[in-house]
This record gives structure tokens, C-alpha cells and sequence, in this order.
């Protein structure tokens, strides 16, 4: 069934097809719709859950792991500020291989206060131990949401998910969108089963310390487990395409990149705007590409690695900035390059903080800047002489 | 259910678990050693009415013989029982005198 819903509802329903237990959420600015959306569908009877209302983020992600632990499907979403306040909780979630979805509306963090969208927020959390995906438009939002708890339910992985949409690009505009029946997706998703929970006919300790002889192999299964997830994302997008009929490219998904000069690496929503300039810059004899990152974590290094290093030049655009450094997002792209054992010469666009523009002219210019030698930090609209 | 230790130096890689939950009560070494005061149970006086046992955060006060007995491996000396115990049958003495 077809329907016109912004991000944020469109996530809401495939998270009402993923049939979680229990949903918490604080629902305060900067929450968005999503939350709202599911309280209506509880409301009604379309789904079965128990909602329930917090008094914070922190209090969110901890109701959703206590949920989890006791053997629950548990579903969460926040964004900004509120990301951050659950930042403490994230790690508890992750280091306790609890399943949990939440979704995050990519917003801005203080100083000055800003709700529009950049994903300073969620790549501030890389380290979380959390899969983070980056959804480029409603329809994939929907369809993360159905394929995130298969992900991340898989035994291999047990291992939280969270799916981040562009605040307002994409959390709050508007898009037809194909739902699936409810059919199809339980025929995909099956109940939550789980040994690690609360069980008083075999009673465990739950969520324990661990001192110094033992945390490391902790650490290092949870390693593991964020890394299965590319094998399990893999098998998911074919089992997802069998059910459903679209399919999805793994971490990455490429645009013009077999025979290619020049490359943006993005993720998210201004993909779709790197593609219609990459298609108008071919149509000029100019050999653009573009890869979208559709995984910051599992990284996808070797699928960047096999594709930029046939290129000229590539570009990072990311709404993001570490401060001191560079984004993150190159950080990690480099990173890949460098493991690959591939030279090729590289530069870093900063836009769209603070939700401001970033226009097909700034990404025209992306492509003409690498491929005049550009190297760098650079903040687009701010100008070469601010080069770091 | 007493804290009891297991025989256990190590833990192999295969051993330990995949996320953080494992049998309840899997205690490998003591945990007393900060224990600055204790409390000491005066037999004659103790009779046994268990409230000690309830209210002691640690779980190791048991009821032997209708006399509260402590597991010292184990006790923290917070003092709560001596806190709890109307008639005066726990005090608090000083480790190191």
C-alpha cells in the first residue's frame, strides 16, 4: 500500500511492522514525530506495545535496555541534545549485546542551540559500540526499520541499532511511500527470542562488572559482533529483497563509479544531490561518481577502498566537524584508503551544520576544487583562505 | 542462597560469554578486604528473629542453630545489621586495634 508520509511516520511504520514490546521515549523537543506516530498506533490497537512515557533520554535508553533484558523487543528514538544525554546509556546497551532500535533524527548540538539537521550528533556516538545506518529517503527509513532488529536480533551480532535520518531533509518532509503488509514482514521478522535476559526459573546475573583479566575479551566479542553485522546486513538486504522486491547495496551504495575521476563520499540525504550533479557533470565529459555511506558502523572500508582507489581525487562531504581535526567521516575514509594501501589524493568538505544549505552550485564546486588538486579542510561557503 | 566461592583462577576465551549475563552467584575470589569495622554477633543475646538476615545488603547473614552467623569472606561491614538488631546482640569492632 502506497502512502505520503514524512520520514519520521514512514519509520513509524515499519517499526509498527517490526512488532516491538515495548517502546520508550521522552517526548520533548528535539524528539520529532516519530515517537508520536507510535503512541497514536498503540493508541488505536494497530500495535501491541507497552508505551512508555519517561522523563528523559537517559531514562529512555535505560527503560529499553531493562525491557531488553527482561527478553523484550524494545524500540527507542531521540535526537541532538537528547542523543547525547543518553550517551552513558548507549554503552550499557552495547556492552550488554542488547538489541535494542532506536532511531535518530541527525540534529545539530549546542552552542548556539540549533534543532536543524547535521549528524554531529550520532557521529559524536562512533565509538558507542552501537550499528549506525544513514538513510537517504523515506522508503529506505521504512525499510531499515524492518531490517534493523533481524540485524540486529542475529546471534552473530546482538548488537543495537540505530538508524539515523536527516532532521527535516528527511524526518519532516514528505514522500510517497510503499508499505509492506503485515504478512510479508512477520513472514521476514520473527519474535525476539533471547538467553540473555531475566529468567527466574534459571536465575543469572544480568548486566555485571567484569575486572581487568576479563573486560578485554568482552571488548573484543563485542568487536566481533559489530563486525558480523556486515555478513548479517549482507544476507538481510537478499532475504529483504526475496520478501519485499527492493534491494539495498550493503555499506555502500556507488553512482557511476566503473569508470570515474572524481568521487564524492557522503551519506545520507544529500546523496540524492550529489547524484544530479555527478549526472549533470558526465553529461560535460567530467567523470563524476558518488558512494553513499549507508553504514558508519560496521565501516565499510574495503567497499570505499575498491572504488576510490581507481579514482583522481575524492572528496568527503559531511556534516560534521571534530573539532581540532577534521570530520570524522574522512577521518574514516582515509583510514580505509590508507589500509588498502591506495594513494590517492583527498580533501574534506564541512557543510550543512546547523541545517544551513548546501546547494548543487557547492557541490558543482566539490567537483571542480578536486579535480584543481584541492586538499584539505574545508568549510564550504566560509572560503579557501580558512583552510585548516 | 549463601555467597560461596568456586575454584575458579581464569576464565578462557570460549568461557567467557557473549554478552553480560552468566549463573547467578558465580563468586571467584573473596570481597571483605576494605572492611574496616565488623560486626560481631553476641550469642547469648542474638534469638534469631531474622532481621538482621533481611536487611543486610550482601546476603551474608544466615540463621544457624536460631543464632544469625556471618560470612566474613563476604561482609562489607556496613553496619546495618548492627543498626537493625533491637536488642543489642550485634556490635561493631574496629579491624585494627
Amino acid at each position: 500500500m502506497k502512502k505520503f508520509l514524512s520520514g519520521n511516520e514512514a519509520f513509524a511504520e515499519g517499526i509498527r511492522l517490526a512488532r516491538p514490546q515495548v517502546i520508550s521515549a521522552y517526548p520533548i523537543t528535539p524528539q520529532t514525530i516519530v515517537v508520536e506516530r507510535l503512541s497514536e498506533m498503540v493508541e488505536d490497537g494497530s500495535l501491541t506495545a507497552e508505551y512508555v512515557h519517561v522523563e528523559s533520554e537517559h531514562s529512555a535508553l535505560s527503560c529499553a535496555i531493562g525491557a531488553s533484558a527482561a527478553g523484550a523487543r524494545a524500540f527507542t528514538a531521540t535526537s541532538s541534545q537528547g542523543l547525547l544525554y543518553m550517551a552513558e546509556c548507549l554503552y550499557y546497551a552495547a556492552g550488554g549485546r542488547f538489541p535494542i532500535v532506536m532511531m535518530n533524527a541527525d540534529r545539530s548540538t549546542a552552542l548556539p542551540w540549533n534543532i536543524y539537521g547535521d549528524q554531529r550528533d550520532s557521529l559524536s556516538q562512533l565509538d558507542s559500540g552501537w550499528i549506525q545506518a544513514y538513510a537517504e529517503n523515506a522508503q529506505e527509513a521504512l525499510d531499515l526499520a524492518l531490517m534493523s532488529y533481524r540485524i540486529a536480533e542475529d546471534k552473530r551480532v546482538s548488537t543495537p541499532y540505530m538508524a539515523n535520518l536527516d532532521g527535516f531533509v528527511l524526518t519532516h518532509t514528505y514522500e510517497t511511500v510503499d508499505i509492506p503488509t503485515r504478512e510479508q514482514a512477520d513472514s521476514f521478522l520473527p519474535p525476539y527470542e533471547t538467553d540473555n535476559r531475566i529468567d527466574f526459573e534459571n536465575p543469572r546475573n544480568m548486566a555485571f562488572s567484569a575486572g581487568p583479566d576479563t573486560n578485554y575479551i568482552f571488548k573484543y566479542k563485542e568487536q566481533e559482533g559489530v563486525l558480523a553485522a556486515r555478513k548479517v546486513i549482507s544476507e538481510t538486504e537478499a532475504a529483504f529483497a526475496r520478501t519485499f522486491g527492493r534491494q539495498y547495496t550493503g555499506l555502500t551504495e556507488n553512482y557511476l563509479t566503473d569508470d570515474v575521476d572524481y568521487i564524492i563520499v557522503t551519506l545520507g540525504s544529500i546523496a540524492g544531490l550529489c547524484r544530479e550533479t555527478a549526472d549533470k557533470l558526465r553529461g560535460q565529459g567530467v567523470k563524476a561518481g558518488v558512494v553513499r555511506i549507508r553504514y558508519m558502523r560496521p565501516f565499510p572500508n574495503d567497499e570505499i577502498a575498491d572504488v576510490l582507489r581507481n579514482a583522481k581525487a575524492y572528496a568527503v562531504l559531511e556534516k560534521d566537524i571534530s573539532f581540532g581535526n577534521e570530520g570524522t567521516v574522512f577521518t574514516n575514509v582515509n583510514s580505509a584508503l590508507k589500509k588498502a594501501g591506495a594513494a590517492v589524493n583527498g580533501s574534506n568538505y564541512i557543510g550543512g551544520l546547523g541545517g544551513r544549505n548546501i546547494s548543487a552550485a557547492d557541490i558543482e564546486n566539490i567537483y571542480t576544487d578536486i579535480a584543481n588538486g584541492a586538499t584539505g579542510v574545508n568549510f564550504i561557503g566560509i572560503g579557501g583562505e580558512d583552510n585548516v | 542462597m549463601r555467597p560461596h566461592i568456586r575454584e575458579k583462577k581464569s576464565f578462557t576465551f570460549t568461557e567467557v560469554p557473549e554478552n553480560t549475563s552468566f549463573e547467578a552467584g558465580y563468586l571467584t575470589t573473596v570481597n571483605s578486604g576494605w572492611r574496616s569495622i565488623r560486626p560481631v554477633i553476641d550469642t547469648a543475646k542474638c534469638v534469631g528473629c531474622e532481621q538482621c538476615y533481611l536487611y543486610c545488603p550482601d546476603g551474608v547473614i544466615a540463621i544457624k542453630d536460631g543464632k544469625a552467623v556471618i560470612d566474613y569472606d563476604f561482609c562489607k561491614g556496613c553496619g546495618i545489621c548492627a543498626k537493625i538488631c533491637k536488642i543489642g546482640a550485634i556490635g561493631m569492632e574496629a579491624e585494627r586495634k
